[in-house]
C-alpha cells in the first residue's frame, strides 16, 4: 500500500514538468561542476611537487560535485517537497487518500518515499557520472559509495522535514519558504556551534553529521541521526494529518 | 449477525462546543437507498464524512458490515466508496491514469484493475474520455470521473455527496439509473437539496436539520403525507361550507383565497363521487376536482420548521 502511494507522487511529479526540468538543471550544474573539477585536478596537481601534498582524482572531483550537490539539494528539495500536502489540502484532494484503505502513516510514508525515490535518480546518477571517471584512472569506488548514502540520508532528511511543513499550510510556497528557513538554520548550527565538539546545537547540524560521509566514512552515529531526523519529522506530519481528522 | 451495511450510532460532532451533528441514529440495509435531505449547514456533508472516516466523531460510533470505523479504520474504509462535496480528483493526471490509481489504492488486485477501470468508466459513460486530461474536463465530465472513483472497486456502500451537481438534465437521469442500479446489491447513501430526486431514487428518506435527524424512514411514508387525504374542488355557485359538510365522509371544508374549497376527508373514506353527485343535483357548476398534493418542499418545510417551533 505504501509502495502505492509512493507510486502516485512519482507519476504526478513527472505529470508536470517541474519533475523534468529539476532533474536536468541539477543535472546540468553537477555535470558542469564535474568538468570544472577534472580541469581543475590537473591544474592543481601539476603545481603539487611534493606527495604528501598530492590527493586522489576521486576525493578531489567526488568533494567538488557531491559539496554542490548537499548545497543545491538545500533549495531543490522545499521545492519539491512544498506540493506533498499542501497542494492536496488546498485543492481538497486529501479525502481521496483518507476515505481509501490506507492508514495516516502509510499515507506519509508513502509521499516521504515517492520523494525519495524521485531524488535518489539524482543520486544515482551523481554516482554514474563520478564513475565515468574509472575510464581514465583506477577510482575509488569506497569513496563514492560512501558520499552517495550520505547524499541519499541527507535528502531523506531533508523530504521528512519539507513535508512536515507542507502539512502545515495550504499555500505551497509558504511550505517552500518555512523548510529553507529550517534548513538553511540547521546548516548554519555548525557555524555558530562547530568549534566547541561538546555543544549540543553543534551536533544537531546536518553539515556536521554529512561531513564523515563527504570523507568516505561511515559512522554509526550518523546514519542514526539522519534516521532519527527523517523519522521525528514523519511522525509529527502524521500527528499532524490526525489532527485534521480529530478537529475537523 | 444481522445484515446492517450501515450502522451509525448516536453519532454526534463538536466543533468548538457547538453540535453540528447531534446524536444521529441510523441503519441501513443492503440494496437499499438513501436520501439525505437538509438545508444548508445542516451537517449533512459532516454526518457523511463522518461515516467515511475522514472526521472522528465526538461520540457515537460508525460501523460498515458490522466492523467499527474507529476500531478498524481499514478494513471499514476498503468497504466504502466515497465522493466527497469537492471531487478529489489529480488534475494533472488522465481519466486512466487517475481511476488505475483509485483502483489500486483501493486494493483492486492487480489483475483486476484494467477490468475495473473499464467497467466504471462504461458506468459512468465515460470511455471516450480516457485519454484527457481531468483538468481539460468540462464540469459534469469530472464529476462523473469522481462517481467513477467512488464506485471503481464495486464497494458495498457508495457515498455520494450531492452526486448530481453540476450536470445535464440528461446525465442526471443517467446518474439517477446507475444510483439505482448500485443500490440493487449494495447500498447507496446520497445527499441532495433536489427533492424530487429523492422521491425517485430514494427507498430511505432522512431530513436532518441544525444537527438532528428529524425524520427518517421509508420514502412511502413521506409520500403519503405528501399526498393526504385532501380534495381541491372548484365550483362556479359555491353553496355554504356547512352544505358540503353535509356530504358523508367530508370532515373538514375550507374556502381558500384563489375561489377554490379545500375538502378534508376520514382515511379510507372516497368522498370523491358523493362530492360530484350532490354539485350535480344541486347545481354548483363543478369545474374542477383533484387531490390536493403538498409538494415535496412543503413536506420538508413543514418538518424542518415543527422542529424550529419545538425547540
Amino acid at each position: 500500500m505504501i509502495i502505492n502511494v509512493a507510486r502516485k507522487e512519482l507519476k504526478s511529479v513527472f505529470a508536470s514538468p517541474m519533475g523534468w526540468v529539476i532533474l536536468s538543471l541539477l543535472m546540468f550544474a553537477f555535470g558542469t561542476q564535474y568538468l570544472n573539477a577534472v580541469n581543475d585536478y590537473f591544474a592543481v596537481m601539476s603545481g603539487a611537487m611534493r606527495p604528501a601534498e598530492r590527493t586522489g582524482v576521486t576525493q578531489f572531483v567526488g568533494q567538488s560535485v557531491y559539496g554542490l550537490a548537499s548545497f543545491i539539494m538545500l533549495f531543490a528539495v522545499p521545492l519539491l517537497s512544498m506540493r506533498l500536502i499542501s497542494e492536496e489540502r488546498r485543492s481538497q484532494t486529501l479525502p481521496f487518500l483518507f476515505s481509501a484503505p490506507i492508514s495516516l502513516t502509510e499515507i506519509v510514508v508513502g509521499k516521504f518515499l515517492g520523494l525519495v525515490a524521485f531524488l535518489s535518480i539524482l543520486v544515482l546518477f551523481i554516482g554514474a557520472m563520478l564513475s565515468t571517471l574509472n575510464i581514465w584512472a583506477d577510482i575509488d569506488f569506497g569513496f563514492l559509495l560512501t558520499n552517495s548514502l550520505g547524499l541519499l540520508l541527507m535528502v531523506a532528511g531533508f523530504s521528512a522535514l519539507g513535508i512536515y511543513f507542507s502539512s502545515l499550510t495550504q499555500q505551497p510556497v509558504i511550505a517552500a519558504i518555512l523548510t529553507f528557513i529550517a534548513l538553511f538554520a540547521l546548516m548554519m548550527l555548525d557555524r555558530f556551534f562547530g568549534d566547541d565538539p561538546t555543544n549540543i546545537l553543534g551536533s544537531l547540524s546536518l553539515t556536521r553529521h554529512f561531513q564523515s560521509f563527504a570523507s568516505g566514512l561511515i559512522d554509526s552515529a550518523d546514519i542514526v541521526y539522519f534516521i532519527l531526523f527523517a523519522v521525528t519529522f514523519l511522525t509529527l506530519t502524521v500527528r499532524r494529518l490526525d489532527a485534521d481528522r480529530l478537529r475537523g | 449477525m444481522n445484515n446492517f451495511t450501515v450502522e451509525a450510532i448516536e453519532l454526534t460532532r463538536l466543533y468548538g462546543g457547538r453540535e453540528a451533528v447531534s446524536n444521529v441514529n441510523f441503519t441501513l440495509s443492503k440494496g437499499e437507498v438513501l436520501g439525505f435531505l437538509g438545508p444548508n449547514g445542516a451537517g449533512k456533508s459532516t454526518t457523511m464524512k463522518m461515516l467515511t472516516g475522514n472526521l472522528a466523531p465526538s461520540h457515537g460510533s460508525v460501523k460498515i458490515c458490522g466492523i467499527d470505523m474507529i476500531e478498524n479504520p481499514k478494513e471499514a474504509k476498503a468497504l466504502i466508496g466515497y465522493l466527497p462535496e469537492m471531487r478529489p480528483l489529480y488534475k494533472e493526471l488522465t481519466v486512466d491514469e487517475y481511476l488505475t490509481m483509485a483502483a489500486r489504492l483501493h486494493r483492486v488486485s492487480a489483475k483486476h484493475i484494467k477490468k475495473a477501470v473499464e467497467n466504471a468508466k462504461e458506468r459512468c459513460g465515460l470511455t471516450h474520455m480516457s485519454k484527457r486530461l481531468i483538468e481539460n474536463l468540462s464540469n459534469g465530465y469530472q464529476q462523473r470521473v469522481g462517481i467513477a472513483q467512488a464506485i471503481i472497486h464495486s464497494p458495498m456502500v457508495v457515498i455520494l455527496d450531492e452526486p448530481t451537481v453540476g450536470l445535464d438534465p440528461i446525465q442526471i437521469r443517467d446518474i439517477r439509473t446507475l444510483i439505482r442500479e448500485v443500490g440493487t446489491d449494495h447500498s447507496v447513501i446520497i445527499s441532495t437539496h433536489i427533492l424530487p430526486e429523492v422521491e425517485m431514487v430514494c427507498d430511505q428518506v432522512q431530513i436532518i436539520d441544525k444537527g438532528k435527524l428529524v425524520f427518517n424512514g421509508s420514502i412511502d411514508v413521506l409520500k403519503r403525507q405528501r399526498i393526504g387525504n385532501k380534495l381541491l374542488i372548484g365550483l362556479r355557485n359555491p353553496p355554504a361550507i356547512e352544505e358540503i359538510l353535509r356530504i358523508s365522509g367530508v370532515s373538514e371544508a375550507e374556502s381558500l383565497a384563489n375561489g377554490l374549497i379545500r375538502v378534508r376527508y376520514a382515511e379510507n373514506a372516497e368522498p370523491a363521487e358523493a362530492i360530484v353527485q350532490a354539485a350535480v343535483q344541486q347545481g354548483w357548476g363543478l369545474h374542477q376536482i383533484a387531490p390536493d398534493q403538498t409538494s415535496l418542499e412543503d413536506v420538508f418545510m413543514q418538518l424542518t420548521y415543527q422542529e424550529q417551533i419545538a425547540a
